[in-house]
């Protein structure tokens, strides 16, 4: 089988070439020159702009280790896209369900198109427009006290549920098309013959469902936990004092500070933390799915 | 195990009526076939007995308990899916043991209740497998297996040979009807295949556009259909459609046509007569002539099929092509074009009130 495959793959390679080379020609211009590039400023003192002296060093990634300001910024970010990504799974899951299993023709495209609206405006915008709804005398506090006979104070705005308020906002969408793809696959007949042999509607959710659709449940946490993990956006906009993170403070390097080694370093470990999670976790969610 | 009684059960998908006012009696320990082209309300019906939707009307009772509101996990049923529908994650063992499992039973005997419930479908040494691995006729006595192994009260199934090569569909015929005598289980097939219905139900119910045509043993349907739907559909039959004259009917260029079987229809009423291709004898009129009182017509061959053990002639008869099924005795084949006699008994003439 696997000489076969070997003996296939080489044979089908050459014509494939045509087909291959112009994603890979992009993906070496467009992501690996630049992230050599990063590697290499991340050993480096200054930035050799202006004529400024520059020499090698570990240093960067000797900072993480020396101060634990950063550390523990890794690991606020570690808790924050495990929790985004729980209520991403949440919220998502049952609405991809619904998607796959309940809804048919035209009312199903509606809502889908429901889903995949976010995507089609500026992430920018949506930001904004949470801070908006979450800020003391904003529309959920001015529509809650219109409605409730009680005085009640919401002021969201700048804590770390508006960040992840926004943030499951963002990433959600990731999480329905994942578990859509997978559920939509799963035949119904699998259902019924759960119902058949004797299961009740949540046994079968347990026992086929759930299990069946691991590989999307999976997919969607990979998509949403590494970039909310390094995210800045929001954490920034909308945690505001709050919202300090490992990836605010990549940015801060960047944009900030102009220590663009330090950022590079930075990046490259939680690179290296994230990579090894995905590492570690790949036995145990491949056993699940 | 328990016998199962459909009475005046109707279902309505928005204009289309699936089923319409249908009334079945399964009888404790019986192998029903429900047969019918697509769409003719079949499955439906399956699905009413299963407890997958409910009906509009009627009564549905499984063991003589009312069960069309019961949902299908409580009703006790097995059943085998066309496609199988394993679980695809989960091994044989598993699969087959996935009733007993959601039910809570103890580990010892769920493992001895799977082994045997494998043993009876012959696939005793495959429990660990994947259902990727297997064959489909190893898949569907896996399905067969896991659908029996929970004790149901019924066994439905829903075309389960029809993914099937021809081949390994007879096995599975056989096979099926030996696992069904062996737990005396109550079972009711679907399927549009008129000689799997034949070779192994005890009863069929023939199915059209929602309605109940025609119920009852296999030879009782193919010897005296009640309905020109019923004789074409289960076998081959020639019709022959005229005025009923109380022995028979008249066609309209004045041959009459004696039937001994079949409807009484009054003198003068609208009927059709039906004769089965194999029980008609061809002849070039020359040799001895037929017995008093058979039918007789003449006519032209205008095709003939030769299938081996035997051929298929197409009689041409006043703008009406006839169906003739001759065994292959070593007899003078008779060629294309050549002019031949007809006959048959009324015995063998099934008599039709028209719908």
């Amino acid at each position: 089988m696997a000489d076969q495959l070997a003996i296939g793959s080489r044979r089908g390679l050459k014509p494939a070439l045509p087909l291959l080379l112009p994603a890979y020609l992009w993906l070496t211009v467009a992501i690996f020159l630049p992230l050599s590039a990063m590697v290499f400023f991340s050993f480096m003192t200054d930035l050799p702009l202006a004529g400024k002296e520059w020499t090698f060093t570990l240093g960067n990634y000797a900072a993480f280790f020396s101060q634990s300001l950063y550390s523990t910024l890794l690991l606020s970010s570690l808790r924050l896209g495990l929790e985004v990504t729980l209520w991403c799974v949440v919220i998502g899951y049952p609405a991809a369900y619904v998607l796959a299993k309940v809804l048919k023709g035209r009312s199903r495209e509606a809502i889908f198109l429901l889903v995949i609206l976010p995507f089609w405006s500026n992430g920018l915008v949506r930001i904004f427009s949470w801070a908006m709804v979450l800020r003391e005398g904003g529309i959920l506090d001015t529509a809650l006290n219109a409605v409730l006979p009680f005085k009640i104070n919401i002021d969201l705005m700048y804590s770390y549920p508006a960040v992840i308020i926004g943030l499951v906002h963002s990433y959600v969408p990731y999480m329905v098309l994942t578990c859509y793809l997978t559920l939509q696959a799963i035949d119904d007949s699998l259902i019924e013959a759960g119902r058949s042999l004797g299961a009740s509607r949540r046994q079968v959710l347990w026992r086929v469902i759930i299990p069946l659709s691991m590989p999307g449940l999976i997919a969607g946490a990979a998509l949403i936990f590494v970039p909310v993990v390094g995210s800045f956006m929001e954490p920034r906009i909308l945690g505001g004092r709050t919202g300090t993170f490992y990836g605010t403070v990549i940015e801060d390097q960047f944009v900030a500070v102009f220590n663009w080694p330090l950022g590079a370093a930075l990046s490259f470990i939680l690179l290296a933390v994230v990579l090894i999670i995905l590492a570690l976790a790949a036995p145990v969610l491949r056993r699940a799915g | 195990m328990a016998g199962v009684q459909v009475a005046n059960v109707s279902r309505s998908f928005g204009a289309h009526k699936a089923l319409d006012n249908v009334s079945i009696d399964f009888a404790d320990g019986g192998f029903y076939a429900l047969l019918g082209p697509s769409g003719s309300g079949k499955t439906t019906l399956l699905r009413q007995i299963a407890g997958f939707d409910f009906p509009d009307s009627g009564r549905i009772a499984i063991g003589g308990e009312s069960v069309e509101r019961v949902p299908v996990e409580k009703r006790r049923i097995g059943m085998v899916f066309q496609n199988y529908a394993l679980f695809p994650n989960m091994s044989v063992a598993d699969n087959v043991a996935f009733g007993l499992s959601v039910r809570g039973e103890a580990k010892a005997t769920i493992a001895t209740e799977v082994q045997r419930a494998l043993d009876l479908v012959q696939l005793g040494k495959l429990g660990g497998r994947k259902p990727h691995q297997l064959s489909g006729g190893q898949r569907q006595r896996v399905a067969l297996a896991r659908a029996i192994v929970t004790k149901p009260r019924v066994l439905l199934l829903d075309e389960p040979l029809g993914a099937l090569d021809k081949a390994l569909r007879v096995d599975m015929q056989i096979e099926l009807k030996r696992i069904q005598r062996e737990i005396g289980i109550t079972t009711i097939f679907v399927t549009h295949d008129q000689e799997e219905a034949l070779t192994m139900s005890d009863r069929i119910g023939i199915l059209r556009d929602g309605r109940l045509v025609q119920e009852g043993p296999p030879e009782e349907i193919y010897d005296r259909p009640q309905s020109e739907f019923a004789a074409t559909f289960l076998g081959d039959a020639n019709i022959f459609r005229g005025d009923a004259t109380g022995s028979g009917i008249k066609l309209p260029d004045g041959t009459t046509i004696a039937a001994s079987t079949g409807a009484s229809v009054p003198a003068g009423a609208k009927a059709s007569c039906a004769v089965r291709p194999e029980r008609i004898r061809i002849s070039t009129g020359a040799t001895k002539p037929d017995p008093a009182g058979a039918n007789m017509l003449t006519g032209q061959v205008s095709k003939r099929i030769f299938a081996g053990n035997n051929s298929t002639y197409f009689v041409d008869r006043d703008g009406q092509t006839l169906k003739v099924i001759v065994q292959n005795t070593g007899a003078e084949r008779l060629a294309e074009g050549q002019p031949v006699v007809l006959s048959w008994s009324p015995g063998s003439t099934v008599l039709i009130a028209a719908a």
